[in-house]
């Protein structure tokens, strides 16, 4: 499958997980991609390496979109690379889980300025170098932004937030042929979701039993998703909240 | 394209429009395809021509999918040509649009017996065929969020569409089959070109309102189908999909 020849792709938060799978899914169809990493510069690199060792091109960058001179250095790195920008996957993002009494105010910048503050600064950025014939922006959310979860109050309102750009842009950006949807998966087995000692726990037997398709998600099933809506068989979407979660509800 | 290599798709209503679309890019995909239409089978004919010459396999089964018997043998016909079945699209549909006052048992059973029941009949049907990986992809329309004005009868059947997209994923979900359905917009078909739609005040208006600025075709649903369709989608069920250019 060569769907995405001769794009060129930016994935935020590309150095393990969902943001890897992603990377690894555009480049195998055909896409040039920037694995962006803000901190973990290893987990790019071996990103990279399994990207190319397929046949595909990557580049890995390093720059935290939570800042603005991150997000300048992330892109003016890109064109010098590739020239252009046809496809950001907004795939940053941090998560914290407290109940009320124990939110700070550094928490609500913490997850805000990555999820949130970032991915618009970032879609502007990606906007800024689209070509005239137009670009796909894909969100990365989460399922949690419509199951609210007790103490994820600002993890999941910074998803809401995703939700509600998403749509905002979507109208705003149609006018110049760019797309902007949304992903929004459940649980994913990642490094993350590993290293929180979830796998193996009660909490996720209760998630696959609430799941129609019987089991957790993974990476990859998020990433052929967003391939798709990156893609010109999507050309007709925008504006979409795609849940990707087994029909989790 | 050939994700769909092996896999056999049923498409109810595919003689035109939408439906053909869908059926001509399924095949396009690799899916082995019955055509099915109610009336129209030069229509039908006509796309099995075209997916066979393009290198696929269709065959055109004729069948009234609001009727117990015909629903049961589209699914029959597909098992027998093709040996199982792996995909059904939920096609099929009619729309007369008419003011509250207008609105009579007749119109409402018209709508309601091809777009609810029929789309239901022939799930019962395919469901007992399709097994893991099975996709199945209703075609709903977004007046069921926008609901216009005048459209209550036709509204309400794409409501009831979106309500058992969730109900049957739920339902369906344990066996490993997926559901999911994609609302399109206004899109430029023989029936919307007939019914006055295209070139008229209403249609200029939707353009206007719509982000991407300009009239669906029936390919831009037919490749959403498609990746519906497709295990690429492996992890989405239970989704409605606007396939509507921004509109909302």
């Amino acid at each position: 499958m060569s769907k995405l020849k001769g794009k060129v792709a930016v994935v935020t938060g590309a150095s393990k997980g969902i943001g890897a799978g992603i990377a690894r899914q555009l480049a195998s169809d055909g896409a040039s991609v920037i694995v962006n990493y803000a901190s973990d510069k290893s987990g790019a690199d071996k990103t990279v390496a399994e990207i190319v060792k397929a046949g595909g091109k990557a580049t890995a960058i390093g720059a935290s979109v939570s800042e603005a001179s991150g997000i300048e250095t992330l892109f003016t790195q890109a064109k010098k690379i590739y020239g252009t920008v046809d496809i950001l996957v907004n795939n940053a993002g941090v998560y914290k889980f407290a109940p009320l009494e124990a939110i700070t105010a550094e928490d609500i910048d913490f997850m805000y300025n990555t999820n949130v503050k970032g991915l618009l600064l970032t879609s502007k950025a990606a906007v800024s170098q689209f070509p005239a014939a137009g670009g796909s922006i894909i969100n990365i959310g989460s399922v949690a932004s419509e199951q609210t979860p007790p103490t994820s109050s600002i993890y999941s309102s910074t998803k809401g937030a995703v939700d509600t750009i998403t749509r905002v842009l979507a109208k705003e950006l149609g006018p110049k042929k760019v797309r902007v949807n949304s992903v929004n998966p459940g649980p994913v087995v990642t490094e993350g979701f590993k290293s929180a000692g979830i796998e193996g726990s009660d909490f996720e037997k209760q998630m696959v039993t609430g799941t129609p398709l019987g089991r957790i998600g993974q990476p990859e099933d998020i990433a052929t998703v967003v391939s798709f809506l990156a893609s010109d068989d999507a050309q007709w979407i925008t504006g979409s909240l795609l849940q990707a979660a087994g029909g989790l509800r | 394209m050939s994700t769909l290599t092996g896999k056999v798709a049923v498409v109810t209503g595919a003689s035109k429009g939408i439906g053909a679309a869908i059926a001509k890019s399924l095949g396009a995909a690799g899916a082995s395809v019955v055509v099915n239409y109610a009336s129209s089978k030069s229509g039908a004919d006509t796309v099995v021509d075209a997916i066979t010459k393009a290198g696929g396999k269709a065959v055109a089964v004729a069948g009234d999918v609001s009727k117990p018997a015909d629903a049961e043998a589209i699914i029959a016909a597909a098992i027998k040509t093709y040996g199982h079945l792996d995909i059904l699209v939920n096609n099929s549909g009619v729309y007369e649009f008419g003011p509250l006052e207008a609105i009579t048992p007749e119109h409402f059973h018209k709508q309601f017996d091809i777009n609810v029941l029929g789309l239901l009949l022939v799930t019962q049907a395919a469901a007992k065929h399709l097994g893991k990986g099975g996709s199945i992809i209703n075609i709903g329309s977004l007046v069921s969020r926008i609901t216009p004005a005048g459209s209550s009868v036709y509204s309400a059947t794409k409501g009831a569409v979106d309500v058992i997209t969730g109900v049957l994923s739920l339902e369906l979900g344990p066996k490993g089959i997926r559901v999911n359905a994609l609302n399109p917009g206004l899109v430029e078909t023989e029936g919307t070109h007939t019914a006055g739609f295209i070139g008229s005040d209403f249609h200029k208006e939707a353009v206007a309102k719509t982000p991407l600025g300009r009239t669906g075709q029936p390919n831009d649903i037919a490749t959403a189908a498609v990746f519906l369709a497709s295990d690429d989608a492996g992890w989405i069920t239970g989704q409605l999909i606007n396939a509507g250019g921004g509109v909302r």
